[in-house]
């Protein structure tokens, strides 16, 4: 079994301090969008129907694979804002173990002020991405459990 | 005498707030529009002087009420001139309006492999309606083609026409693209081959004058929240022997004129379409609407949103990338358009950060983005509030947001 690097909470923490440097809302989204810029996504064709998350105006696609008892996840949005911020949630919840990521509590992008993203009426498939990631890892999880 | 720019702004209370520490610039009026104060002061005196239900009370409260709800009605017929109140039933928008007709008239007149004739500008809710009665019954739905600048297609609309057409259904303005449509000689057209036309008026109301007699419309449907009122009201005009022939839509107290357990006779034009207790209150602030629009001057609103949409429209031209969807001759207060390569809600998102209200998305028009083969665009809709100033501020928030996105 694989050991997360770091645990989610501290992460968190991490992202969270990283963006207390920020004071204006502009640096904040330039470095969100500069991220999102430097993701490398995903491949045509892995955003398929069957992974894509629906939001209503900026489509999201996630694909998950299981290595050494840890989740990974990749990731990407054809809205660069948006695939800036699925990269924070991957950095999070990414190559940690299954039961972990469907219980951890997601707090770091309230604190950076991002929370409007992940509003239901921000139609972009965050909200969904996030639900997504936490159904995936439960799956997984009953799926070890099965196994033994 | 004409209002001033600032008599206009300072009537609406919410202009003055900011959004995320800047002055609100709010251009999604076509999604809804703000209310002026005195919209806002006739439901609070209603509510505080005058509220009892209406129509049966003998009590004075329940008289005052009836009267002014009766006077709103007036006041829309007036508006749109309608031969007379009694053809005028308020709904909850132009959604329920549109609704009340697919499932009357729909109900009534539809038979298998009848036609109902929609275009491919209209607003979900000026097709789902359609196709669900046309599911029942059996019914067809076809579409009239789009022109790439944006106009119904005439000759698509000639040649979908025919005998089998029973009900033509098309939004005056496009929400979308801003389109006014000829729906005048449309009308006229579907006619000729014995089809009823139902027209969606929630974006033509709050921009131009609108005469349902001229037009020969035989159904007419709005939203008051468009058109500077309150949400939750809008009116339905139909022409008084149509009302009449179709049947009721809601069951209930008010639409009635005798009940026993085994049968009821509805109630006369227009209380047979208003089952339940209406909203007062929202007929009421309608019509303080409607006496705004009318004092502010349905042709000044047009000229000002008319100059701010060809100022946007000109500017938006002078930036890199920009393609405009909907550029027919004749529009109404909206501008939509796209960024080459950049994602229309990303600069939604920027905009917003900036205090500038834009819609961005398939705005409820999912067959129109099909025909432009595009998921959606970044919307800005006027009102009669807007000003210059505020359309350079818009342009420059969006070179800002360009330079950051890519």
């Amino acid at each position: 079994m694989g050991e997360p690097m770091k645990t989610m909470e501290e992460i968190q923490k991490e992202i969270v301090e990283d963006f207390s440097f920020f004071e204006e809302w502009m640096d904040k989204y330039e470095e969100i969008i500069e991220f999102g810029k430097s993701l490398k996504g995903l491949p045509e064709e892995l955003k398929t129907e069957e992974n894509l998350v629906r939001g209503c105006q900026s489509n999201v696609w996630v694909v998950s694979e299981m290595n050494n008892g840890l989740l990974h996840f990749e990731a990407d949005s054809d809205a660069i804002i948006t695939k800036g911020i699925v990269g924070l949630l991957l950095r999070i919840f990414s190559g940690q173990r299954p039961i972990d990521i469907a219980t951890e509590e997601l707090y770091a992008l309230d604190e950076i002020g991002l929370q409007a993203h992940l509003s239901p009426n921000r139609a972009n498939g965050l909200n969904a991405m996030v639900n997504k990631i936490k159904l995936m890892a439960l799956a997984h999880r009953a799926k070890e459990e099965a196994e033994g | 005498m004409i209002k001033t720019a600032s008599d206009i702004r300072s009537s609406f209370p919410i202009l003055r707030r900011e959004v995320n520490g800047k002055p609100l610039v709010y251009f999604d009026n076509a999604a809804s529009s703000q209310k002026p104060i005195q919209v806002i002061n006739a439901i609070d005196n209603y509510y505080r002087n005058h509220h009892a239900n209406i129509h049966r009370g003998v009590h004075a409260l329940s008289q005052e009420a009836t009267m002014m709800y009766e006077d709103a009605r007036l006041a829309v017929a007036e508006f749109i001139n309608a031969e007379s109140a009694s053809e005028i039933i308020f709904t909850r928008g132009a959604t329920e309006g549109i609704n009340l007709v697919a499932q009357t008239l729909g109900r009534q007149i539809l038979n298998e492999g009848d036609e109902i004739l929609v275009t491919f500008m209209e607003h979900h809710s000026n097709l789902v309606p359609w196709q669900m009665i046309a599911q029942e019954k059996g019914a067809v739905i076809k579409a009239v083609e789009v022109t790439e600048d944006g106009q119904l297609d005439q000759e698509s609309f000639k040649n979908l026409l025919s005998k089998r057409t029973k009900i033509f259904a098309v939004g005056h303005v496009s929400n979308t693209l801003g389109t006014i449509n000829p729906v005048k000689e449309m009308a006229h057209a579907a006619h000729q081959v014995g089809a009823y036309v139902v027209i969606d008026g929630a974006q033509s109301t709050p921009h131009l004058k609108v005469d349902v007699q001229n037009i020969d419309a035989d159904f007419y449907a709005a939203s008051g929240h468009k058109m500077y009122g309150p949400t939750g009201i809008g009116f339905l005009y139909g022409k008084k022997n149509l009302l009449n022939t179709i049947p009721p839509y809601h069951g209930g107290g008010e639409m009635i004129s005798r009940v026993s357990i085994e049968k009821s006779t509805y109630a006369e034009l227009p209380f047979k379409f208003e089952g339940g207790t209406p909203n007062m209150a929202g007929a009421i602030g309608l019509h303080a609407a409607i006496d705004f629009i009318r004092e502010t001057d349905i042709q000044h609103i047009s000229d000002v949103e008319e100059r701010l949409e060809n100022k946007l429209t000109n500017a938006l031209k002078n930036i890199e990338g920009i393609r405009l969807i909907g550029t027919a001759p004749e529009k109404a207060g909206v501008v939509s358009f796209l960024v080459d390569g950049v994602s229309a809600y990303d600069v939604g998102v920027i905009l917003d950060q900036l205090g500038i209200a834009v819609r961005t998305g398939h705005h409820c028009t999912e067959p129109l983005m099909d025909r432009y083969g595009i998921r959606g665009t970044i919307r800005a809709s006027f009102a009669v509030y807007n000003t210059e100033e505020e359309v350079e501020i818009m342009v420059n928030a969006l070179n800002r947001a360009l330079k950051m996105l890519s």
